[in-house]
């Protein structure tokens, strides 16, 4: 029975469970409350008579002022069309939630990030510990009245700075001069890290294995730590792994060493000011993460932007997606320990691209050329000329260079070919977004699944393979960078002119109360902005759904049984960023 | 036969390889230090070694290119300067990590604001290089500097940029960005025709 | 050899010019040194694709003898702190730096590493990197861009042709005192501050705050 027959004869959830679902009502809002203990009922139900086998993104909202805690679920059906959200509002004091761990796998890491960060349990998650601050921090940060040691106000701008702006640096007002804060009765005399695993992490002695296999460790057994300063895990990202001879017995991505409070300050700045923020997500594709933080927006305010506008966005991304892969691919190969050549053949191309993101926004990586409702100015002149350039001759020949010169090598093939599978059920189940759900024969692109922007008009192929390896991985890359090519072909050749922003520019957005989530198509994946908005100027939830974070869930379950040099050219295969994954 | 893609990939690398050579002949001793060679090395035509030879040549600026904010004044004819920037405050709004500070002062007679800033401040330690600034100044008085090299040995006395160290001429902003201040120019001369019709109708 | 190397001011007998070069320990010592620092492989941050950038063929790092990135900080004598330095990771970088030998120095590379940058107020943030290690060069931007990257390491080697022999850190006794590492507690906490959290600890905690 095919997920649209299934749709229809389902009944819809307000009718299956008339008690424990109702819609959400606010202003502003859309989806359906579930009763808290009704909640994995519902989403069984959702997943396997309605068809949303797909849940996109789980967060939290502190509802401070109305002392609730609300749990947000995002599903969609990977066949395409819009999300189901639910909601589950539980008190702030104690908030505990059934975990979905059972029914939708990808809930893992994500659970575990709503605990560390806004302090609610999910009952019955396996493994629910912090993610991305280590075991002993004290306090939820994103909880509404946590407040930092550099704490200056609620909302920015910050009134100290003008107009008597005295300067200072703000640790100069800090009691230690530094940015730590402790509980009350906190002695560091004698005191000594709870638990192993702030022991562990602090000190850098073994003590168990962070996996939790349960068992304790035998002779044969021995636990290596890849990372956090390792050449190969693409910044700062640690491993825990098992190995029983050189055999994978389980495997634990830690992370967090590069958390640095993006929603926390991004709930502090005013709409406009996180945009310069969202380049620092996903480092490597700022125009991309641009996009779908300003699509988030655009939705609320009810926006849309002028045709040339839709256009250069739309030329931005897929030039980015062009930049990603060529990075990804590169440094892949580095991973292979094909060290370092042909990394610089794709970084070539990728500093060509840059030459056209910094002509166009004045910067190479944080390009901040967005805005609400449009860009921040039109395409100065000449760039056009260069994008057309390597658009019809540069980037195709290089591509080929490329596919001639890795695609058939006997040790690539041998080193990736049945590699690190991991069959569809499990991509989906596990949450993968981007190429690494293609790869593995899923044929979901949010750009055709749930069409933004012009991509509608646009004729393309979503590229998909289906061995669901690390060479399929890499393949599919070659594949995604020539479907962009084919869309950039025709951005040039009917892109408009006229307008590039709807009505006047200003900082100041007024933006209505209301929710919305806006995503897109990123290169790593699918990109989710979910952004609550009470009216003021500054966001009262801002949450990222990070590709890269999420795409990491399954790396335990792609890595086990392999060879221990495997995990490196699986971590490559998944092509992660850390900015984004520790946000 | 096994080996047959190796020797394909190695072929690439040859041609890499002598491409090189071949463009050094083409330029014949011209394709280093020679900002006609440099403009064709570094753009979608490049063949060959890729590399700039900073420092002695250096990339050209697109003109939009940001750095580290700076403050532009006119040069009165009497030799004194002229802040353009009225300590209206927007970009210290606007400043997403929030690392401008500005002092305005009232006049001591009259008790009213001074339309010029008493002190600016930019750490640049904090600053993100957005730009934001530079965009919503209504005035075009805080501008995206090119001077990227700025590399010190200690941050405590050289990071926290006053108004001293961030202003600029007019003529410095006109060389670096051409183009938008060409445009800036047209639409305040057009500004103060129309005031002058309006005024005089 | 360079230019810069022979050393006019000792005079040269006018039938040896042009084949002796006469130089001071110094300055040989110094030219060895600048002309090869090995940097660590070692990237925290977005400020890190610039600087593979750096070392791409672009910008080419190998001009100035650097590009020999080693992994192990054993062989390093450059750490580039290129990025946000978080509390998780600061027990790291500071181990890090006390296993590199000496010589050796820090680059803090953009404005995150020298004063926290757009991040400075987040609860996970170290505000700045030479509040653990000693910083010999700041480079300023968000993220610099690969030239100013070259230009920091150049002032590097201005700094390194200004050291003298007779005067470095590293032939003294107290060169191989080595920092303490942080340790994450409820907080960061840098164990040559333990004496002094006591005091501060009460007034600061959020719950104060509130009360």
């Amino acid at each position: 029975m095919s997920e649209q027959e299934q749709s229809t004869v389902a009944e819809p959830l307000e009718v299956h469970f008339p008690q424990a679902v109702t819609p959400d009502e606010r202003k502003g809002y859309q989806g359906y409350v579930v009763a808290t203990e009704a909640l994995p009922e519902v989403a069984t139900y959702a997943r396997d008579e309605l068809g949303y086998d797909y849940l996109s993104s789980v967060t939290g909202v502190d509802y401070l002022p109305e002392g609730k805690t609300e749990v947000v679920y995002h599903a969609y059906r990977t066949a395409g069309g819009p999300a189901l959200v639910l909601k589950v509002q539980v008190p702030r004091e104690d908030p505990v939630v059934p975990s979905l761990v059972g029914i939708y796998p990808s809930a893992d890491f994500q659970e575990r990030e709503a605990w560390d960060l806004l302090g609610i349990r999910f009952s019955g998650h396996p493994n629910l510990k912090r993610i991305l601050m280590w075991e002993g921090f004290h306090g939820h940060p994103l909880r509404k009245d946590y407040q930092e040691v550099y704490f200056e106000a609620e909302n920015k701008p910050f009134k100290n700075r003008w107009p008597e702006g005295k300067v200072y640096r703000v640790e100069e007002k800090a009691p230690l001069k530094k940015n730590v804060q402790y509980p009350p009765d906190f002695t560091a005399e004698g005191w000594v890290p709870e638990g192993d695993a702030a022991l562990y992490a602090g000190m850098g002695q073994v003590v168990a294995a962070e996996g939790g296999n349960g068992r304790a460790l035998n002779t044969d057994q021995i636990v290596v730590n890849l990372g956090p300063q390792h050449p190969s895990t693409h910044g700062v990202f640690r491993l825990v792994v098992t190995l029983e001879g050189e055999t994978i017995v389980d495997l634990e991505p830690v992370m967090g060493y590069l958390h640095r409070n993006h929603e926390k300050i991004g709930e502090r700045n005013t709409f406009l000011m996180n945009m310069p923020y969202t380049d620092r997500l996903d480092y490597i594709c700022a125009m991309g993460n641009n996009f779908g933080y300003s699509l988030a927006v655009e939705k609320l305010m009810g926006i849309t932007p002028p045709e040339r506008a839709e256009y250069i966005r739309v030329m931005m991304a897929e030039l980015t997606r062009i930049v990603n892969h060529l990075w990804a691919i590169g440094f892949l190969l580095n991973d292979l320990g094909a060290y370092f050549t042909p990394a610089l053949y794709a970084i070539e191309e990728r500093e060509l691209v840059l030459d056209v993101f910094e002509a166009v926004s004045g910067s190479r990586m944080m390009c901040n050329y967005f805005r609400f409702g449009g860009v921040a100015r039109d395409l100065p002149e000449g760039v056009l000329d260069v994008v057309r350039e390597l658009v019809h001759e540069r980037l195709p020949r290089k591509v080929d260079e490329l596919d001639t010169y890795l695609t058939h090598n006997e040790i690539i093939r041998a080193r990736c070919v049945g590699v690190g599978v991991l069959p569809p059920e499990d991509a989906i189940a596990y949450g993968m977004a981007g190429p690494v759900l293609r790869a593995s024969g899923v044929p979901y692109d949010v750009r055709r699944a749930d069409p933004y922007s012009i991509y509608d008009r646009l004729d393309f192929d979503v590229a998909v393979r289906y061995n669901g390896d690390v060479y399929d991985r890499y393949i599919i890359r070659l594949d995604e960078i020539r479907q962009s090519l084919r869309i950039l072909e025709q951005v040039l050749r009917d892109i408009p002119e006229g307008e590039v922003q709807t009505g006047k520019p200003q900082y100041q957005v007024r933006v209505p109360a209301g929710e919305a989530y806006g995503r897109v198509e990123n290169p790593k994946g699918e990109l989710g902005f979910y952004v609550v908005s009470n009216g003021k100027p500054n966001p009262w939830r801002y949450h990222v759904r990070a590709p890269s974070f999420i795409n990491l869930t399954a790396m335990g379950e792609m890595c086990k049984g392999q060879k221990v040099a495997d995990v490196v050219a699986i971590l490559g295969s998944i092509d992660i960023v850390l900015g984004e994954v520790d946000r | 036969m096994y080996g047959i893609g190796i020797l394909k990939g190695l072929g690439v690398t040859l041609k890499h390889f002598v491409e090189t050579y071949v463009d050094d002949i083409r330029w014949i001793g011209r394709r280093y230090y020679n900002d006609e060679a440099l403009a064709v090395r570094q753009g979608p035509k490049a063949r060959g070694v890729f590399t700039v030879q900073y420092p002695e040549e250096r990339l050209t600026l697109p003109e939009e290119f940001r750095y580290i904010p700076f403050l532009v004044y006119e040069e009165q004819e009497d030799g004194t300067r002229h802040d353009r920037c009225t300590s209206c405050g927007i970009c210290a709004k606007v400043c997403p990590p929030q690392c401008i500070w500005i002092q305005r002062s009232n006049d001591p007679d009259t008790g009213r604001p001074i339309p010029q800033p008493t002190e600016f401040f930019i750490d640049i330690d904090i600053c993100m290089n957005c730009g934001l600034c530079a965009e919503y100044c209504p005035f075009d008085a805080i501008k995206m500097d090119h001077d990227y090299e700025m590399a010190s040995f200690d941050r405590f006395a050289e990071h926290i940029l006053n108004k001293e160290r961030l202003s600029k001429p007019v003529s410095y902003y006109a060389s670096i960005r051409p183009q938008n201040y060409a445009r800036e120019e047209t639409a305040r001369a057009a500004k103060e025709a129309a005031k002058q019709a309006r005024r005089g109708g | 050899m360079t230019d810069g190397l022979s050393n006019p001011e000792v005079p040269v007998p006018e039938e040896l010019r042009g084949q002796v070069a006469i130089t001071t320990l110094d300055k040989v010592y110094n030219w060895g040194r600048r002309s090869s620092v090995w940097p660590m492989m070692f990237g925290l941050a977005c400020c890190a694709i610039e600087m593979i950038c750096t070392a791409a063929s672009r910008y080419d790092l190998a001009r100035f003898g650097m590009e020999v990135m080693r992994p192990s900080p054993r062989q390093s004598d450059l750490m580039i702190v290129s990025g946000t330095v978080t509390k998780k990771m600061i027990p790291q970088i500071v181990r890090l730096y006390n296993q590199m030998p000496e010589p050796k120095y820090v680059l803090a590379m953009g404005a995150c590493a020298s004063g926290g940058g757009p991040f400075k107020e987040g609860y996970n943030v170290v505000s700045g990197v030479d509040r653990f290690v000693p910083v010999d060069v700041y480079v300023p931007g968000c993220p610099p861009t690969p030239q100013a990257l070259l230009h920091g390491l150049m002032k590097l080697q201005q700094k390194i042709d200004g050291q003298s022999i007779r005067s470095v850190r590293w032939y003294r006794k107290e060169a191989s005192e080595s920092i303490p590492v942080p340790i994450l507690g409820p907080d960061l906490i840098d164990p040559r501050d333990i004496p002094h959290i006591k005091a501060h600890a009460p007034a600061e905690s959020p719950e104060e705050a509130q009360a």
